[in-house]
């Protein structure tokens, strides 16, 4: 993976991580505001990237439009790439 | 249902061969407060409870923690994927490698294989979540001595990321039980 695809992966990586934690606090804290506009902001962003990565790279997730041939297979998987290229 | 991200939660950076440590990082991989008993106990006790917010957050907690449960196989995997037979003599991965080579194994530390006995599922939702808040606080006593233990700076990294998660968990839990008990307690009203 090149740097560019992994800095890409990266940014997913980062906003989807901070939608897992807001969905965690806005399961218990349904009716707090503005951490809910904080996880549609997000939500948002993490849509655009998640749309950007597919289409240069193809899909993260099986209900992903795929160029021919199907390019969810292409590797390395999570647990193959070396991270330690870009920081 | 559920679908799977092509993504790690958390970037894992190994710079050793150690089977050793892979070894010790196994307890988080098929032991008792391990990521899989985590995963599976907070699933399966979705059914008994009351709220929306308390299925929500077992449904999401759960979720997360197969998330995790796949960072520690990664990390196992890149502790050894380049070791020689030379290198994993001697060491505790010895006895698995003797097994099933370097193939992930749902089991803890001392090789003892994962067991549902692990977890309990109980019609009691206060029940269930005492339980997981003390599976929290067991899962990071238990990061804290892999922490100790580790001496490849990207598995401590990884470690003290997962370390911080069972925190925030025990948190959520812990407000999810209030939420819990003050429903029981209206419903008694009624």
């Amino acid at each position: 993976m090149d740097d560019k695809q992994l800095q890409l992966l990266e940014d997913i990586m980062e906003i989807g991580f901070s939608l897992v934690e807001t969905n965690l606090y806005l399961d218990t804290h349904p009716k707090d505001e503005r951490a809910l506009r904080l996880h549609n902001t997000l939500a948002g962003q993490y849509q655009e990237l998640e749309f950007l990565y597919n289409s240069k790279y193809g899909p993260l997730k099986y209900t992903g439009m795929s160029q021919f041939p199907w390019k969810y297979i292409d590797e390395p998987w999570p647990w193959e790439i070396d991270y330690s290229g870009c920081d | 249902m559920w679908i799977y991200e092509k993504k790690l939660q958390y970037p894992v950076k190994v710079y050793s061969c150690n089977p050793s440590l892979a070894q010790m990082i196994l307890e988080q991989f098929g032991g008792a407060d391990g990521e899989l008993s985590a995963g599976v106990r907070y699933l399966t006790q979705r059914w008994s409870m009351p709220t929306g917010e308390a299925k929500g957050i077992l449904t999401d907690i759960g979720t997360e923690e197969l998330a995790h449960w796949e960072i520690i196989g990664t990390i196992v995997y890149k502790l050894v994927k380049d070791a020689t037979v030379e290198q994993i003599k001697g060491t505790p991965f010895e006895a698995n490698y003797a097994n099933r080579g370097k193939a992930l194994f749902p089991q803890n530390a001392a090789g003892v294989p994962w067991t549902a006995t692990f977890i309990q599922s109980k019609d009691d939702p206060i029940a269930n979540l005492y339980e997981d808040m003390a599976a929290e606080q067991k899962a990071r006593s238990t990061y804290e001595n892999l922490i100790k233990l580790s001496d490849d700076p990207g598995v401590t990294d990884a470690l003290k990321f997962l370390r911080e998660r069972e925190v925030v968990h025990f948190q959520r839990f812990g407000e999810t039980l209030r939420i819990v008990e003050e429903y029981q307690e209206r419903k008694k009203h009624y």
